[in-house]
C-alpha cells in the first residue's frame, strides 16, 4: 500500500516556503513602485552613463576629455564650488546656535512654519524676489543708502546667488539639525548641568559629539543641493561669467546644442562631484568620531 | 575613604513653591536636612516630589521661598554651581563616554588633574562595585550596572547632598532589592546627605531616617519610617502608608476612650488628630485586622489570597462597604467571620482633615 | 536650565536672535517688494510706487495665458499626487509589513530619488522620455514628476503604516477578509489621515517642482513655476510688474496648499521624513 507515503514525503509548498520569507502577495504590492524607480530613474541613469560614452564624434571617451579640455566647460566646477561650499558652510554651522536657542522657545512650531515658507515657494520665486529686491532700486539698497554704506551691487552677480542659496538653503539645515537636537534625551544636559558644566561645556561634551553624525548628514545633504543650484544662477546670477554653473554646461548641451550625449556625460560628472564630496564629508566623519571615542580616560 | 561628603551643618529649605503657569506644584515646602541625612521624599505621582527634588538640583527656578546651605544661599545658583550629585531615573549616562569618562566627567568640569581624576574614579568604581567594566560604553551594560555607574558618577565629586529621582524605577523586583542595600550601604560609606524620591512606600520605610509625605505640593507629614507607619497624622497619610481600610463611621465617647461603630460593634480605637463625638474615618491596616473567633464585626468574606504564611482577604460587612483584613486559617468565598482589631491599631482621624 | 544667565550669555543670545530677525525681515521683505511691484503704476527711485492699480495681473492673466498654465498646473499637479498615492501607499504598506530578502536595497532604491538633486537624473531621465516621445507633453512631465514623488510617499507613510497594529489586520483576515477587503475596510481607514499628510506634501513639492518640469514640458504643458521661470528669464521684454503679478499668482497658489497643509502635517516633516529615514 504506497498511496500515503509519497504525501508523506511531499516537500513543503512553493507558496509556504516563499511566505516564511516574507514573499507574498503582499510583498507583491510594492512591485509596482519599484518597477516604476527602475524604469524611471535606475534606467535613465544607466542610460545616460552609457550615452555619456556614445560621443557624436571621436572615441568613447571624446565627451569627459572634451570637457576637461575646454576651460569654458572644467571651470564651471569650479565656479559652482565656489558658490557650493560657503553657502553649505554657512547654512549648515549657522543652523547650529539657532536650533540650540529656538528648541526651548514656546512658540517654535510658528517659527518653523514660517521658516518652510522659503523652502515651499522655492528657488525661482526667491530668485524672482531677489531680482528686485536686492537690485539697485530695491529696498536693501535704498537701507543701505540711508544708512551710509552705500548701495552695493547683488544682481547678476556671484553674491546675489549666495543670498538666494541662504535664503532657500537655511531653512533646511535649520529644521533638520533642530530635529537631530531635539531627539538629543534633556536628561542628558540635565546630568552635565548637575556635574558642574557651563553652557558652553555642555554643548563641546555632550551635544557635539551626539549631533556630529547628523551633521555630516546634514552636510551632505545641502551640498548636494547646492551644488545643483540652476534657476537663481540663470536669473539673478551671471551664468556666462561668475556664476557659469555646472548644471547650466549640462543644460546647454542638452537644449542648446542638442547633444543628449554630452549632456549626460557633464550629468554624470556632476554626480560624481557631488559624490566625492559626501565620501570626503562621511570618512573625515568617522575619523573624527573615532579619535573622539579613544580619546582617554577622564 | 578618600571619597567623603563635604562638610556643612545642615541644608534648609524655606517655604519652597513652584508654580507652572496656573498650577500649582510646590506649595511652600519647608524642611531641614541635617548632614549624613537620608530623607525620602514619598508620595503618588503629580503630588511634587520630583518638582522638589528639580528646584533643589536648579533644573526649575523657585518661584518663591528659598534654600540655603548653612549660611550661603543656593537656589539663585544654576545646577553648575551649587555642586550636589544627581542621580536621574533613567540614569542619563553619556552613551558616546565610556563608564570612567562619565564617572570622571563631573571631575573634569572642577578642574581637577588628571591622575587625580584616575585615582577617583578607581575609587568610585571599587565602591559600586564595578571595577572590570572602566572602559565599556553603557550601551554594553546591564540596567542595573547602568544604575551603578549614575551613582558613582554623583558620588565621585564629594557632594554634601546626593539628590536621587526614583533610581530603582526601571528595574526589575530582585535587582531593586539589592541595589536598594547597595544604596544604603554606599550612602553611608560616603557620609554625604541624601535625598531620595520615590512613590513606593516600601523603599522609602527601609532607606530613610525620615520621610517627608507629599500630597498636591504640600507636605503632608515628616516623621521616621516608624513613626509614619504607626501614626500616619492624615488619613490620606494613613492610606499611603497602607492602612488600606478606611471607614467612614460614627465616633462616640465614654469614659474619655473614642469607639467607634462598625457594622454594629463598638470598636475602641486611638484618636490621632483632634476627634470628638460624629463623623470620622477610621484607618485600619489589613494586617491589623484579623479573622478571630472573639472578634465583634461580622463580615462576608469575598477573596482570598494565599500568601503563604497567611491570607490576604477582602470582604463586605452588613452596610456594603468593602474591607481588607488578613487569616491565618483558609476561609471561603460567602463564609461569614468575625473580625478583631487591636485598639491600639484602629486610628480614628476628623473628617475635616480626611 | 534655571538662574540668571552671564553678560556674554544674553549677547549671545541677542545676537542669534537679531540674525533670525535679519533673516525672516529680509525674506518677508522681498516677498512684499513682489506683492507691491505687482500692483503699482510706477515703481522708479522711491520707496514705494507712485500709485497703485491691479490692471497688471489682468495683462499678466493675458499675456502668460495663466488660465492655461493653472489647469496645466493642476492637470500635473493632480495626477502626480493620484499616482503617487496609488503606487506609494501599497508600496509602503508592503514595506511596513513584511521583511523580504532584498528589503534593504529597495530602501535604498526609494531612497536615491531623493537624495539626489532633479538636475542630476533630470537631464538622462528627459533624454529617456524624449526618446519614447513622451518628452515635451503632459505625460513626459507627469513620469518626470513621480519620480521623487513617489518614493516621497512611501517613505512618508511607512512610520505611518507601522503605528497601526497589525494584530487589527490579523483579526480581520481570520474573519475573512481577502487582502482587498483588508484595505479597503481597515488599512485605508486607520491610514486616511497619513494618507492625507503625504499628499498634501506631495502636492506642495510638485507645485514648486521646477527642474524636472523643466526639463521635460513643452509649450503646451508648462506648470506654473517654469512660466514664471521663463518670464523671468525673457524680463527685458516685459513690464516687470506683469511678471510679479505672476509671481503673487503663483505664491498664493502654494501658500494656500500650505496652510492646509500645515494643519495636518508638522512643518519638519516636509523636510525631515525623508532625511530622518535617510540618517536611520
Amino acid at each position: 500500500m504506497k498511496e500515503n507515503v509519497g504525501t508523506l514525503a511531499d516537500p513543503t509548498p512553493l507558496r509556504v516556503r516563499l511566505a516564511l520569507r516574507d514573499l507574498d502577495g503582499v510583498t507583491l504590492l510594492a512591485l509596482p513602485a519599484v518597477l516604476f524607480v527602475v524604469a524611471l530613474f535606475i534606467y535613465p541613469f544607466a542610460y545616460g552613463f552609457v550615452l555619456s560614452f556614445q560621443p557624436k564624434a571621436g572615441n568613447w571617451l571624446a565627451n569627459y576629455t572634451k570637457f576637461f579640455s575646454d576651460p569654458f566647460l572644467y571651470d564651471t566646477i569650479g565656479a559652482t564650488f565656489r558658490l557650493a561650499i560657503p553657502a553649505t558652510l554657512i547654512n549648515v554651522l549657522a543652523s547650529v546656535p539657532v536650533a540650540l536657542r529656538v528648541r526651548h522657545l514656546q512658540y517654535r512650531r510658528l517659527l518653523t512654519a514660517i521658516l518652510v515658507i522659503p523652502i515651499t515657494l522655492g528657488t525661482v520665486l526667491i530668485a524672482e524676489g531677489l531680482l528686485i529686491y536686492l537690485g539697485p532700486q530695491g529696498w536693501f539698497n535704498r537701507v543701505l543708502l540711508m544708512i551710509g554704506v552705500g548701495k552695493i551691487r547683488l544682481v547678476h552677480n556671484y553674491t546675489g546667488v549666495t543670498l538666494s542659496l541662504i535664503l532657500s538653503g537655511f531653512p533646511f539645515t535649520f529644521l533638520l539639525t533642530l530635529s537631530y537636537l531635539t531627539g538629543i534625551d534633556p536628561s542628558l544636559e540635565q546630568a552635565a548641568s548637575t556635574l558642574g558644566a557651563k553652557a558652553r561645556a555642555r554643548f563641546v561634551y555632550v551635544l557635539l559629539p551626539l549631533l556630529a553624525q547628523g551633521l555630516a548628514i546634514n552636510l551632505c545633504l545641502s551640498f548636494v543641493q547646492t551644488f545643483s543650484v540652476f534657476p537663481s544662477a540663470v536669473l539673478l546670477g551671471a551664468p556666462a561669467g561668475d556664476t557659469r554653473v555646472i548644471s547650466i554646461a549640462a543644460y546647454q548641451a542638452a537644449y542648446e546644442q542638442y547633444d543628449s550625449s554630452m549632456a549626460s556625460a557633464i550629468a554624470m560628472i556632476m554626480g560624481f562631484c557631488q559624490l566625492i564630496v559626501v565620501v570626503v564629508i562621511l570618512f573625515g566623519r568617522s575619523l573624527a568620531y573615532r579619535g573622539a571615542a579613544s580619546g582617554g580616560k577622564g | 575613604m578618600a571619597i567623603a561628603a563635604r562638610d556643612y551643618r545642615e541644608l534648609r529649605l524655606e517655604n519652597m513653591s513652584r508654580t507652572f503657569g496656573s498650577i500649582n506644584a510646590l506649595k511652600g515646602v519647608t524642611l531641614n536636612v541635617r548632614r549624613g541625612e537620608f530623607i525620602a521624599l514619598l508620595g503618588p505621582s503629580g503630588c511634587g516630589k520630583s518638582t522638589a527634588l528639580n528646584c533643589l538640583a536648579g533644573l526649575l527656578t523657585l518661584s518663591g521661598g528659598g534654600i540655603w546651605l548653612d549660611t550661603t544661599r543656593i537656589d539663585r545658583l544654576p545646577p553648575e554651581a551649587r555642586g550636589f550629585g544627581m542621580v536621574f531615573q533613567n540614569y542619563a549616562l553619556f552613551p558616546h563616554m565610556s563608564v570612567r569618562r562619565n564617572i570622571g566627567f563631573g571631575l573634569n568640569m572642577h578642574g581637577i588633574a588628571k591622575d587625580k581624576i584616575e585615582r577617583k574614579v578607581d575609587e568610585a568604581l571599587s565602591i559600586v562595585r564595578l571595577g572590570d567594566q572602566g572602559d565599556k560604553l553603557p550601551g554594553q551594560l546591564s540596567g542595573g550596572q547602568q544604575q551603578r555607574v549614575a551613582i558613582a558618577r554623583a558620588i565621585v565629586i564629594e557632594p554634601p547632598l546626593v539628590l536621587m529621582d526614583e533610581p530603582l524605577s526601571n528595574l526589575d523586583a530582585k535587582l531593586r532589592l539589592e541595589m536598594r542595600a547597595e544604596i544604603r550601604r554606599i550612602h553611608e560609606l560616603i557620609g554625604s546627605a541624601t535625598i531620595y524620591v520615590t512613590h513606593d512606600q516600601e523603599e522609602a520605610l527601609s532607606l530613610a531616617d525620615r520621610i517627608v509625605v507629599m500630597r498636591a505640593g504640600e507636605v503632608r507629614q515628616v516623621g521616621t519610617p516608624e513613626g509614619l507607619y504607626l501614626r500616619p497624622a492624615h488619613a490620606d497619610v494613613a492610606e499611603f502608608m497602607g492602612y488600606r481600610n478606611q471607614l467612614r463611621v460614627r465616633a462616640t465617647r465614654a469614659d474619655k476612650l473614642i469607639h467607634v461603630n462598625v457594622a454594629g460593634a463598638n470598636l475602641p480605637a486611638t484618636p490621632v488628630d483632634a476627634v470628638d463625638e460624629g463623623e470620622v474615618v477610621a484607618a485600619i491596616r489589613p494586617d491589623d485586622l484579623a479573622v478571630s473567633a472573639t472578634g465583634s464585626i461580622a463580615a462576608t468574606v469575598e477573596s482570598a489570597q494565599y500568601h503563604g504564611h497567611s491570607f490576604y482577604c477582602s470582604g463586605r460587612i452588613a452596610d456594603g462597604t468593602e474591607l481588607y483584613f488578613q487569616s491565618d486559617r483558609r476561609v471561603s468565598k460567602g463564609e461569614t467571620v468575625r473580625l478583631a482589631a487591636d485598639s491600639g491599631r484602629v486610628l480614628v482621624y476628623s473628617r475635616a482633615t480626611a | 536650565m534655571a538662574a540668571e544667565k552671564s553678560i556674554g550669555e544674553r549677547l549671545w543670545a541677542t545676537a542669534i536672535w537679531a540674525l533670525v530677525t535679519i533673516f525672516i525681515l529680509n525674506f518677508t521683505a522681498m516677498v512684499a517688494t513682489v506683492v507691491i511691484n505687482s500692483f503699482g503704476t510706477r515703481w522708479f527711485n522711491a520707496w514705494l510706487p507712485a500709485g497703485f492699480t491691479t490692471r497688471w495681473y489682468e495683462s499678466a492673466w493675458n499675456e502668460f495665458q495663466l488660465h492655461d498654465v493653472l489647469i496645466v498646473t493642476f492637470e500635473v499637479v493632480g495626477a502626480v499626487v493620484l499616482l503617487s498615492g496609488l503606487l506609494g501607499v501599497p508600496a509602503a504598506y508592503a514595506m511596513a509589513r513584511r521583511n523580504f530578502p532584498g528589503k534593504q536595497v529597495v530602501v535604498l532604491l526609494f531612497l536615491l530619488p531623493l537624495l539626489i538633486p532633479p538636475i542630476t537624473f533630470g537631464i538622462p531621465l528627459a533624454t529617456v522620455l524624449y526618446q519614447a516621445h513622451l518628452g515635451g507633453n503632459m505625460s513626459g512631465v507627469i513620469l518626470a514628476n513621480l519620480v521623487p514623488s513617489v518614493p516621497f510617499v512611501v517613505l512618508v507613510m511607512i512610520p505611518f503604516i507601522e503605528q497601526i497594529d497589525p494584530r487589527i489586520e490579523a483579526a480581520a483576515r481570520v474573519f475573512g477578509a481577502g487582502t482587498g477587503r483588508l484595505f479597503v475596510h481597515v488599512v485605508l481607514p486607520l491610514l486616511a489621515p497619513g494618507i492625507l499628510a503625504a499628499l498634501l506634501l506631495v502636492l506642495v513639492r510638485t507645485i514648486a517642482m521646477f527642474e524636472l518640469t523643466f526639463f521635460t514640458a513643452g509649450p503646451g504643458s508648462q506648470t506654473l513655476v517654469v512660466a514664471l521661470y521663463y518670464a523671468v528669464y525673457a524680463a527685458g521684454v516685459r513690464a516687470g510688474q506683469s511678471i510679479d503679478a505672476m509671481a503673487v499668482i503663483y505664491m498664493l497658489t502654494t501658500l494656500v496648499w500650505l496652510l492646509i497643509a500645515l494643519r495636518f502635517v508638522d512643518p519638519t516633516q516636509i523636510v525631515t521624513r525623508v532625511k530622518r529615514e535617510a540618517a536611520v
